[in-house]
């Protein structure tokens, strides 16, 4: 399954996709949400987005707002991983049309939970 | 640095005298892990230092206690469970005739099942009411579950997005849940090897990633309280790598959907 990490910082789109394809994605990646358009446009195969908030020249919300205007698209997974913990703004991302949202910091268990509870990862009881 | 093997059998027998929790010779870096926090906020020079102190002071015995027996926990933790309990415990005993569930998460730790349990049956079943019992050994763990109030991490560990905008308030640095959600949720001080808590018989009952930490007798004894307490047609809920099977043969294993539930056998006698 490929995943597209959307993050204007390179660091930060790395630890995600290393986590991301720990539990078996391959992974692109975008620096803001409209490198994130192109490539979706590019890649009919993406089954997840994480998508960071503030990004320049188009921001992970209006990523968000302009990925769910696509019919074609709907059946990829969107994610916020971002800092921006407000309720108004977990909220304001979920009516878009996100469907999970973590705040940073996070653990990679807190990614590989969300991404069990989606579908996208077998659940493996823990010990 | 290691501990001293005196260092080590003292906390395992306090542990075990307490908790019925099982210390093994090789968990030495985890009463080390657990314990060097505490050495520290006591000026202690290192752990075998502070729990020498310790030793001659009943009155930090608890505090010991507490730091080995406190679980990570997580929101939905497994998922499985809690997707078996919407799909067909609860609705089982809808349909026999039950309006209100009496249900025991045991060593609840700081409340997160407790929490999903009465999530499930808030957002599935608001017809039903619900009274859920959740037991702890630790006061600081059962403290923090009463106050319902969880810190940006640990509200990132398994919760939903959805059911986190529903069911919690940004309070500051943290987020506390619903008065609501907190209002189906007792908190009380328990030993499992004591006499059931007030509050069942009950229908449900979580026991989960505890039994783990026993030795087969005290499993069996903890089994055997818990089926007590359990109402007739009562579900129980192990961990993934539990199973009374060779532990306490009065209990059936139930697969139902991507998990399992024990039920006691039809006739059997206490």
């Amino acid at each position: 399954m490929k995943a597209l990490v959307i993050d204007d910082s390179r660091v930060m789109r790395r630890i995600v996709s290393n986590i991301l394809v720990d539990v078996g994605f391959e992974t692109i990646e975008a620096e803001n949400g409209q490198v994130a358009l192109d490539q979706l446009e590019a890649n009919d195969d993406v089954a997840l987005c994480c998508i960071d908030w503030n990004m320049p020249v188009m921001t992970g919300f209006e990523f968000v707002v302009a990925a769910r205007k696509r019919p074609e698209w709907r059946n990829v997974t969107l994610m916020m991983v971002t800092t921006e913990g407000e309720q108004d703004q977990i909220v304001r991302a979920l009516a878009a049309g996100a469907h999970e949202y973590v705040i940073k910091p996070f653990t990679p268990e807190v990614i590989v939970d969300k991404l069990q509870f989606l579908g996208l990862v077998d659940v493996k009881e823990s010990v | 640095m290691t501990l001293t093997a005196e260092t080590f059998d003292f906390v395992a027998t306090l542990v075990r005298q307490r908790s019925a929790i099982q210390l093994e010779r090789g968990k030495e870096y985890l009463v080390e892990s657990r314990l060097a926090p505490l050495a520290r906020s006591a000026g202690a020079l290192d752990v075998d230092a502070y729990v020498r102190g310790v030793r001659a002071d009943v009155t930090k015995h608890d505090v010991v206690v507490e730091a080995l027996t406190t679980n990570e926990t997580s929101w939905f933790r497994d998922l499985n469970p809690f997707t078996v309990l919407r799909s067909h415990v609860v609705p089982d005993l809808v349909g026999n005739g039950r309006s209100t569930m009496r249900i025991w998460s045991a060593a609840c730790s700081t409340g997160q099942e407790a929490y999903s349990i009465a999530m499930i049956l808030a957002d599935n079943f608001p017809t039903v009411r619900s009274n859920i019992v959740a037991t702890d050994l630790a006061d600081q763990v059962l403290a923090k579950g009463r106050s319902g109030r969880y810190t940006q991490l640990e509200i990132n560990r398994g919760l939903p997005a959805p059911m986190l905008v529903k069911h919690f308030e940004r309070q500051g640095p943290s987020f506390e849940i619903s008065s609501a959600l907190r209002s189906q949720v007792v908190f009380r001080k328990h030993n499992l090897l004591d006499t059931p808590p007030a509050g069942g018989p009950f229908d449900i009952v979580f026991l989960r990633n505890v039994l783990i930490y026993f030795d087969v007798v005290t499993k069996r004894d903890v089994l055997r309280r818990v089926r007590g307490a359990l109402a007739p047609g009562g579900y129980l809920f192990l961990g993934a790598a539990e199973t009374t099977i060779g532990v306490d043969e009065s209990w059936e294993r139930v697969p139902l959907g991507p998990s399992s539930v024990y039920r006691p056998r039809e006739g059997n006698v206490t």
